[in-house]
């Protein structure tokens, strides 16, 4: 098994919305084994900007890659839109020589040199991939059996195929499998592979607000008693937006999101408020109660 | 920005050639992403499988790749639908032909953030970034409670070495020149 330490990319959203991912992350990482190493100095990861400029992406993005280089450690990181961005910079400066080339033409003016060196994974690939479902289960001590829950897993985990690469975008089963290995019992809706629709929630919130109440919908109908996630964005969409997506339905959902580090944390035997799911603003109270 | 002005991409009248900007392909096709720009035999896969598209009709990504290909450049780079792709990348996992549909898009975009249409969201993401490194300006209480959380303190990003990058990206240009026309 590969060294399990890692360059931990933070990104932007967590550090300013969604801690609760971050507290949980780090717990359940520190109670796995899995050591995560903090990053100095690293910038957004260039996503954000990307549809105004790829030129600018690549280069916020390769910057990051550079950081992890100088620290010998490969990166993981809890956001899938983190995740996607730096594992296809990485990808693409490595295949790519001329790029490479024009790419450190401009990080030699900040002291930088991209090299290739390092590998990029979102951390729920880490704990598939690199940590391995049956030792994730060991670590079970308060099996989730009484919960049902569906999961989404966000566009970014699964696509572009070509960079996501490591599950079937069609029909995925890593988030299946990392959730059934809690004891939780996993449940499918409809449209579940659908995007929630946050990198348009700025142009035109109403279509945002229908991807993601669709889906409560779908999942609420299928009986699901809790969604999971692994992206920041798609929690704030699930979480935060929840009441303004009920007035829009006009139905009522309640339907707590757990970050998967908190579904993990939880099977673990760690307090729903050490894991800052009472900060969420869906209360899991009635979820919590189902396990006790 | 709202979904009720000019996001119609409609064209009535019969496209005269005289109104196509021959270039515009290959200044799509020059780019990373755009490269297979005219493969597409528009089958629709991109269309059947948009999410958006399901729920508007006003954004379709075979018609902007239509239209991009046939050279109708003003009336894609104008219209603010073309800012309703979330990237989801399942018209890109879908094509048959392999093209980047999203990555298409996204170039196209670019060219439009070079002409000036930059909807205000990526101005201000752009800001913060110039700003803070980050895309976020995270309040001063975030960082406060961090430690009541047992969170390592947020390192401060090297803005300086951030700001040379996008600078050299030409990326500052695009958010603090005056756009001639607000998508």
């Amino acid at each position: 098994m590969a060294e399990l330490r890692y360059a931990f990319f933070l990104g932007c959203t967590i550090p300013y919305r969604v801690t609760s991912y971050e507290v949980s992350a780090r717990k359940v990482a520190a109670k796995l084994g899995i050591e995560l190493v903090e990053m100095q100095d690293f910038n957004c990861c260039g996503l954000p900007i990307d549809p105004i400029s790829h030129d600018a992406m690549l280069l916020l993005a390769a910057r990051n890659l550079c950081l992890a280089e100088q620290q010998n450690l490969n990166i993981t990181t809890l956001c899938t839109g983190c995740a996607i961005t730096l594992r296809k910079v990485n990808r693409t400066l490595k295949e790519n020589k001329e790029l490479k080339e024009t790419v450190n033409k401009h990080l030699k003016e900040v002291g930088m040199e991209f090299k290739g060196t390092i590998e990029v994974k979102h951390f729920a690939h880490v704990l598939a991939e690199d940590y391995g479902i049956e030792k994730i289960k060991q670590h079970v001590k308060k099996p989730l059996a009484q919960l049902q829950v569906s999961e989404h897993a966000g566009c970014h985990f699964l696509r572009p195929i070509e960079y996501a690469g490591f599950d079937n975008p069609e029909d995925p089963t890593v988030l299946k499998g990392l959730i059934e290995a809690t004891g939780a019992k996993y449940f499918d809706y409809m449209d579940k592979t659908n995007c929630c629709g946050f990198t348009i929630i700025a142009i035109d919130d109403e279509i945002s607000l229908q991807l993601t109440g669709s889906k409560l919908s779908n999942m609420h109908d299928a009986g699901a008693q809790a969604v999971v996630t692994v992206c920041p964005s798609c929690f704030l969409m699930f979480d935060v937006q929840q009441p303004r997506i009920e007035k829009v339905f006009g139905k009522t959902f309640s339907m707590p999101v757990l970050h998967y580090t908190q579904l993990l944390g939880l099977a673990m035997g760690m307090s729903a408020h050490e894991l800052e799911l009472d900060t969420h603003r869906v209360a899991a109270t009635n979820m919590l109660s189902k396990i006790g | 920005m709202g979904a009720e002005q000019g996001t119609e991409l409609k064209i009535k009248e019969t496209i005269r050639s005289s109104r196509l900007d021959r270039n515009f392909p290959k200044e799509v096709m020059k780019s990373h992403g755009g490269e297979k720009l005219l493969l597409c035999y528009l089958c629709g896969s991109c269309a059947g499988g948009c999410p958006v598209g399901r729920l508007t009709t006003s954004y379709n990504p075979r018609q902007i790749v239509r239209m991009a290909s046939l050279g109708l450049k003003d009336e894609v780079l104008r219209n603010n639908s073309l800012w309703f792709c979330t990237a989801c990348f399942t018209c890109t996992d879908r094509c048959p032909q392999g093209l980047e549909v999203a990555s298409i898009i996204r170039v196209i975009r670019n060219i439009a953030a070079e002409e000036g249409i930059v909807p205000q969201v990526f101005k201000e993401l752009g800001s913060n970034i110039l700003e803070t490194g980050l895309a976020y300006k995270i309040p001063e209480l975030r960082l406060k409670k961090r430690e009541e959380q047992k969170l390592p303190p947020l390192p401060p990003s090297d803005t300086k070495a951030v700001d040379k990058l996008l600078e050299a990206s030409g990326f500052l240009k695009l958010i603090k020149e005056q756009p001639k026309k607000e998508a």
